[in-house]
């Protein structure tokens, strides 16, 4: 354990065709992007009061929450609550408010559930006040959004850059239908989607476009060293060769997100969750969607280029090609 | 590649040190106050305490513009004997509109209204178009100049006026900062109900003196005479009074309130104080309305308005209107600190009380702790000795990770710590590349030195196009994002980072030396 490994993750010069399977790969990476799509239609997304405006308390009670006397309490001053809910611990409750009407509607909202609490549940403690209003929230969700959106085109527009741009656009194709995977994800657990989850998603994207980078790498590489080799072979090779770091790179942070989602309390939890999705979509996809996209994308022109003289990266400025 | 000179090799150990170093504040307080002591500050959502985002009624700015305009107006058309039918202001197109009862004088009321449109101190262009319309109106229209001008000294005096109130109540460490065009946000550490703050921050608290119309009746069903208001009373709010629109005095002529106790009859009083000139007007109007009733009017509501028994010459005062010790003293801090030039909604609020906060820390530390084991462990069963070299620099990371947030001052909240863990899980990534790819070079067939050289170089290409991504992702997401969020953009930016230099640095050094000391005829990657 201190000088040789003991254990290989896989077996050195597995020879597996994956590209055998890549119609297969598409297809099923296609129908649960597209459900993912219908789910995020009908029921949809459970918005967080980050994106949706509302409020957010969270109560700690002495002993086991009397849910239902809290529910009392709220009705008694005609608060509409949304839910109360057991958060975590039994002694933790949420309660959630919709959107509410005008900007001071939503502070009022807040001080009416503080003093319906106080007067009707003694020893309940507001741990926790969340309360963002319409205005807020639209900016919040728009803001999201650009920063999944140009995101999404910068990685494009540096992928492009450093390499064809086959291998741009397979990278970008493969991402949404990662983020797609995710949101359907998020909408089949009920998982909130606020501010963190976009930080979570646009991580996903970080990490599932690092792990293309290493086998389109690969594949370059190879284009340069094997000129006559199959493009759908050499595709295969890269993939084989490059596995052990695909699949090791993925358990190390697998490994660093369990705890966050095991023991980082339930604010966190649900970030932790989508990433550990996000990782298993991320590293499949490598394989199964973005290698094949790039085969069907280059099958003639990347072989032509590779095997024009001199080699030269279409982008020119790539990198010095590989010694032999 | 494999070679590293002495200054090389002292270059990389240095900057462990210092890092190393540079962690040293977050520990323990300065020793010496001339040493820069640069430490991570913890997020509210770590710390416990209240983000109030607040929004200037940039309307009521316009507003309150535009009524002051309406006065210069009808002092403007007064001595050429120029009547009009129409005057009121139009807040949503922020201008006013006149029309004249004699459509042929529109050039003289042009002429009369044209001064006012270089009222402006020190503007170069007008902040006023005058403009005479083919329906015969006239209208004073504020320019958009003007207007974002006087958006922008309202978001400022307010901004002054907030921290003075929040001074007041004694929070420790506010900090108010100006958002983007009319917003304000006000964090406030400890503090885990803000509903005092949020109280003193909802009035504008802006007082006048102004006389009471004893002629006009408030209680019957017409409207206020020209000149007077009818304005509700603070303490019975179905009870008006008619109060002269002219202010004779105004808040901003005070010095001092203090809250204090009437000796007489025991109540709770607020003493004030004028300056000079304040003192001098509330000599004249006391001295020139002996047995008349005078009003104390705080945003639009009448406080108290007692019956004036002799001249107050001395630019003292007393303030009495049913107040407890608690709102004789709120009245006191809003009068001292001054009026905010509009209202302000709270439009966003996050509150997080400390116990919630120390267990979030728990939970985020012993993540953290279990996480780094995990991948501690996996190095070291796949990897063997290489695997260790990578611990040894995920360990430093952490160290420069610290260091570089320390430097930056930057803010560590709960996503930032799942920040922290995802780089320890991806920074591996790197030593994992390489040690793969020394492998691979082995396996060809090249003697160890050259499998080493090669395995660095190739690895690391990889390694730079897969973090720079991540990094723009990043990037992005810490200009859009807000609030723990953006602490969590901050760990994974700085991650990278650091992740780089370790890699590329600490790792290879670290295998040179052992290679230079042991010679050994295989890796044993």
């Amino acid at each position: 354990m201190f000088i040789k490994p003991r254990v290989r993750l896989v077996p050195d010069n597995t020879k597996i065709r994956f590209m055998r399977g890549r119609f297969m790969g598409l297809a099923v990476s296609a129908v649960l992007s597209i459900a993912s799509v219908v789910l995020f239609f009908h029921p949809g997304l459970n918005l967080g009061i980050d994106f949706s405006g509302g409020v957010i308390m969270q109560v700690r009670t002495e002993g086991p929450a009397d849910f239902n006397q809290i529910r009392a309490a709220l009705a008694a001053e005609h608060i509409p609550e949304q839910g109360v809910q057991r958060f975590g611990d039994a002694s933790e409750v949420l309660i959630r408010l919709g959107a509410q009407p005008g900007e001071n509607g939503t502070q009022q909202a807040v001080a009416r559930v503080r003093t319906a609490l106080e007067k009707s549940v003694p020893g309940a403690k507001i741990v926790r006040t969340d309360a963002v209003g319409a205005s807020v929230s639209k900016e919040l969700f728009r803001n999201g959004l650009l920063a999944l959106g140009i995101s999404l085109l910068m990685i494009l527009v540096y992928i492009w850059f450093r390499f064809e741009w086959q291998f741009a656009v397979g990278a970008v194709v493969t991402l949404i239908l990662d983020v797609t995977k995710a949101i359907g994800f998020l909408a089949i657990t009920r998982i909130e989607f606020d501010l963190v989850m976009v930080a979570s998603i646009l991580t996903i994207v970080g990490y599932s476009t690092n792990d293309k980078v290493v086998v389109y790498d690969r594949v370059r590489e190879n284009l340069r060293k094997y000129k006559t080799m199959p493009l759908r072979d050499l595709i295969d090779l890269s993939i084989n060769e490059t596995l052990n770091r695909t699949l090791g790179t993925s358990m190390t942070v697998f490994l660093a997100s369990l705890p966050l989602a095991l023991f980082g309390g339930e604010s966190i939890s649900g970030f932790a969750w989508v990433m550990l999705f996000g990782i298993v979509v991320g590293t499949s996809s490598s394989i199964f969607i973005a290698a094949p996209i790039l085969l069907l994308l280059g099958e003639h022109r990347l072989r032509r280029d590779a095997a024009a003289p001199p080699p030269k990266p279409a982008t020119g400025k790539a990198r010095p090609a590989t010694p032999p | 590649m494999m070679y590293f000179s002495r200054l090389k090799t002292a270059v990389i150990l240095g900057v462990c040190l210092l890092g190393l170093l540079l962690c040293v504040p977050n520990l323990m307080p300065a020793p010496v106050s001339w040493l820069p002591w640069r430490q991570v500050h913890l997020g509210l959502d770590l710390r416990g305490g209240s983000y109030l985002l607040l929004e200037v009624d940039m309307k009521a700015v316009i507003k309150e513009r535009l009524d002051g305009l309406l006065d210069g107006v009808r002092q403007a058309l007064r001595p050429g004997q120029i009547f009009y039918r129409t005057l009121e202001a139009q807040p949503d197109q922020n201008r006013i509109l006149l029309r004249l009862r004699d459509p042929a004088r529109t050039a003289d009321a042009m002429a009369a209204l044209q001064p006012l449109t270089a009222s402006s101190v020190g503007a170069s262009t007008p902040d006023l178009d005058l403009a005479s319309n083919p329906d015969g109106t006239i209208t004073l229209t504020l320019s958009p100049v003007a207007l974002s001008a006087r958006a922008t000294s309202a978001v400022q005096q307010s901004i002054e006026i907030v921290r003075r109130r929040i001074d007041e109540t004694g929070v420790v460490d506010p900090q108010i900062a100006q958002q983007g065009e009319g917003r304000i946000v006000v964090q406030l550490p400890g503090i885990e109900d803000p509903n005092r703050v949020k109280q003193l921050l909802g009035k504008t608290a802006h007082m006048t003196f102004r006389l009471v119309d004893e002629t006009a009746n408030p209680a019957g069903n017409g409207p206020p005479p020209p000149g007077d208001d009818y304005l509700p009373m603070q303490d019975n709010p179905a009870q008006k009074l008619a109060v002269r629109k002219r202010v004779d005095v105004d808040g901003a002529d005070l010095t001092d309130a203090r809250a204090g106790t009437n000796p007489q009859t025991n109540e709770w009083v607020v003493n004030f104080t004028f300056n000079t000139v304040g003192g001098r007007k509330f000599a004249d109007i006391t001295r020139a309305n002996v047995n008349h009733r005078f009003a104390i009017v705080l945003d639009d509501k009448v406080i108290s308005a007692p019956v004036i028994r002799e001249p107050i010459t001395g630019g003292r005062g007393q303030i009495s209107g049913n107040f407890t010790a608690a709102s004789a003293n709120d009245l006191a801090v809003l009068l001292r600190a001054g009026a905010l030039p509009a209202p302000l909604t709270v439009v966003e609020e996050r509150s997080v009380g400390p116990e919630l906060g120390a267990d979030s820390i728990r939970a985020g530390a012993i993540s953290l702790a279990v996480g780094f084991l995990l991948v501690v462990a996996f190095m070291a069963v796949f990897y063997g000795l290489f695997g260790w070299f990578a611990n040894v620099c995920l360990l430093v990371n952490l160290i420069l990770m610290l260091a570089l947030m320390s430097l930056l001052e930057a803010t560590l909240t709960l996503p930032g710590m799942a920040g922290i863990l995802l780089t320890l899980g991806m920074a591996v990534d790197a030593n994992i590349l390489i040690n793969e790819r020394v492998r691979e070079e082995q396996k060809n067939g090249r003697p160890p030195l050259a499998a080493l050289e090669h395995g660095f170089t190739r690895a690391y290409s990889t390694i730079f196009d897969s973090n720079a991504t991540a990094f723009l992702a990043h990037v992005m997401l810490f200009a859009f994002g807000s609030g723990p969020v953006r602490g969590f953009a901050v760990t994974i930016t700085v991650g990278i980072v650091t992740t780089l230099f370790t890699a590329w640095m600490c790792t290879r050094l670290l295998v040179s030396r052992w290679y230079v000391a042991t010679r050994p005829r295989l890796l044993p990657v």
